[in-house]
């Protein structure tokens, strides 16, 4: 069949109805909908244990085990080599742990060490592969960049299975989760395993990961983690709902991921899923409300302004305290000696009713007065 | 058997209050030992700490105050000796012991509020699965009043000054309604108001039977603040009531240095 089926550049009717009405197409779109979600939700979990190459290092050093299980087997199953990748995807996730408590490396250097060995080791046994006489052996280094058009049914639906079986220990587990991921020492203090609740949570990433391998890849899998909880966490300060966005998130990029995918010749799926889940990332940090750069940006052109102001008003005060009338008018001039003064400031002090301008003399008025005596009593009254 | 109940009796006289020997203890460390690499940072440790005191744990930098009250809790793993919380075994008095650590041990951009915070403290009690209902958050509510931050209830706790997350983490202790309070440095990094408020609730805390057990770094306020105290640099010092023990003696001991402080009466 190959991609000329979806060749050329379609309307997005004929699109959406082709996903329903084609099977390859419905398969992919359907595990990569799954997969964004489940490693979205999972992917929270790593970001928040400051924990975000986890799943860089967990990826690579599943390399190995895909190409120990096709040494023994012989056989292409997709699952026996999944079987493989967790294996070693697991060993290499204690033996990071192991190296952190038992060594003095620090855990970035201990994922790299991790890493970069169980790749390297990854990659010479595909190339000794390649050399051998097994009609077989083709293909294998699909599993570096994913190949979603290789899903099939049967691997939709463990992805589901195993996203639902997340689903409900995340749900059962919510409250250890997050009192270990906010402070893993008081928890142990309350009389909880840790190690167990840390476990738990590591292997199911680890399990997402896997999944993720025939289609996304090794070497971009841990954007799929990391793409859509950290364009989540810019969007709420709860975690359950950041999640659930990175849950949403993580879905809606494997869904335009394919489309844009199918709908153009030749893009393979898994770089542009995680191109869109990148997309999402950065119009999150520029665009949300309470964190993103945009409107941070906005505020802090908007206090400055409000403090110029105020040091304005503050230094007309000075001035008008040293006479009896306060509202006895000065000179403009007087002003420009002030460094923050400008004419719109001067202005926007007028439509506040502050001050009263009359010719080249300004004067402050009975509220002006006030409020600039004010000014500093109020913001410490505000502090606690 | 008779004689010797009556014995008990006559020791523990009300009036007799800081002779450690007439008290029940509360915490009891003995012979304990713990080290990171192959130094170690605690060295042989025997405390009584009797009920009800508020005591402060005093030493210089890396004397292991942090990692007493660590092994204590058994956050980290001592290489030998034993902790005893009336009598039994930490290990199954968990309850009655609560922990304020020191406020930079978390990462307070964590995604939750101040009264999520709080309500953590009620976890113990619940155990696994159990979800916290109306009576926690109840608990809860009132604890963040007790520390006066009830109007920040619904705050994210990264917006919240170091004094107020200070007094999030004291409302998750006192919300586990513990015998036995142990806290890291709780007045690192807190303005006098809150240094003020906080004594306070420890006060309230002794007055309520309590015992306290607070890692502090201010010797001065020491006379002031606690009744009890206890000197460490890797090797217990001294411990005993503030009255008795913190002099200069004592304090050029655990410092090295010719330590003079001057008790403004």
């Amino acid at each position: 069949m190959g991609d000329s089926h979806f060749a050329g550049i379609m309307d997005i009717t004929e699109y959406i109805k082709l996903v329903f009405t084609d099977y390859t197409l419905r398969t992919i779109t359907l595990g990569t909908a799954i997969l964004g979600a489940v490693t979205g939700m999972l992917g929270s979990f790593a970001v928040l244990r400051k924990q975000s190459l986890l799943g860089d290092a967990i990826s690579h050093a599943a390399l190995p085990g895909i190409a120990i299980a096709f040494l023994i087997t012989g056989a292409k199953d997709s699952n026996t080599l999944l079987i493989g990748a967790l294996i070693s995807g697991l060993i290499g996730t204690f033996w990071i742990r192991g190296i952190v408590t038992k060594t003095h490396l620090k855990s970035d250097t201990a994922l790299g060490l991790i890493l970069s060995l169980f790749f390297g080791f990854g990659m010479l046994l595909l190339t000794f592969i390649q050399k051998q006489p097994n009609a077989n052996q083709a293909g294998l280094d699909k599993y570096l960049f994913g190949q979603a058009a290789t899903l099939v049914e049967s691997d939709v639906w463990l992805m589901a299975i195993v996203t639902g079986i997340c689903l409900l220990v995340m749900l059962t587990f919510w409250k250890e989760f997050k009192i270990l991921l906010f402070d893993a020492d008081y928890t142990k203090t309350l009389g909880f395993n840790t190690k167990l609740i840390d476990i738990l949570i590591t292997t199911f990433i680890v399990l997402a990961i896997v999944l993720g391998l025939q289609t996304v890849g090794v070497v971009l899998m841990s954007a799929m983690l990391l793409a859509p909880a950290a364009a989540a966490r810019q969007w709420t300060n709860s975690l359950s709902t950041m999640v659930f966005l990175a849950a949403i998130f993580g879905a809606f990029s494997g869904v335009f991921g394919t489309a844009i995918s199918a709908s153009q010749d030749n893009l393979s799926t898994g770089p542009v899923i995680v191109l869109v889940a990148g997309v999402f990332v950065v119009f999150s940090f520029i665009f949300s409300p309470s964190r993103g750069l945009l409107f941070k940006q906005i505020r802090f052109i908007k206090n400055r302004r409000d403090l110029e102001l105020h040091k304005t008003l503050a230094f007309m005060h000075h001035i008008a305290e040293t006479h009896e009338n306060i509202s006895h008018p000065h000179t403009i001039k007087l002003l420009n000696n002030f460094q923050g003064y400008t004419r719109s400031t001067l202005q926007k002090l007028v439509d506040k009713d502050y001050v009263h301008l009359n010719g080249n003399m300004w004067s402050l008025t009975k509220t002006g007065f006030e409020a600039a005596a004010n000014l500093y009593t109020k913001q410490s009254t505000e502090d606690e | 058997m008779k004689n010797e109940s009556y014995e008990n009796i006559k020791h523990s006289s009300p009036s007799d209050k800081t002779s450690a020997s007439a008290r029940v203890i509360a915490v009891k460390v003995d012979d304990l030992t713990v080290a990171y690499n192959y130094k170690p940072v605690l060295w042989d440790i025997d405390l009584e700490i009797p009920e009800g005191v508020l005591m402060a744990i005093v030493g210089p930098n890396g004397a292991g105050k942090s990692t007493l009250i660590k092994s204590i809790l058994g956050i980290l793993k001592p290489i030998a000796g034993s902790v005893s919380i009336y009598d039994k075994p930490y290990e199954k008095q968990r309850q009655l012991v609560a922990y304020v650590p020191q406020k930079g041990s978390v990462d307070w951009d964590f995604p939750t509020t101040a009264l999520d915070v709080v309500m953590m403290g009620t976890y113990g009690s619940l155990g696994w699965i159990k979800r916290p209902g109306q009576k926690e958050k109840k608990a809860s509510l009132e604890a963040l009043e007790k520390v006066g931050m009830l109007a920040f209830k619904s705050r994210q706790i990264s917006q919240l000054s170091g004094g107020q997350q200070q007094r999030i983490f004291l409302a998750r202790a006192l919300v586990q309604n513990a015998s036995i309070y142990f806290m890291d440095e709780p007045f690192q990094g807190v303005d006098a108001t809150t240094e003020i408020a906080i004594i306070n609730i420890l006060k309230e805390l002794r007055k309520a039977g309590k015992t306290v057990i607070v890692v502090h770094h201010d010797l001065q306020t020491v006379p002031e603040y606690f009744d009890w105290v206890t000197f460490l640099n890797v090797k217990k010092i001294a411990t005993g009531p503030v009255k008795d023990i913190f002099n200069d003696d004592n304090l050029t001991k655990t410092y090295g240095i010719n330590y003079k402080v001057s008790i403004q009466e």
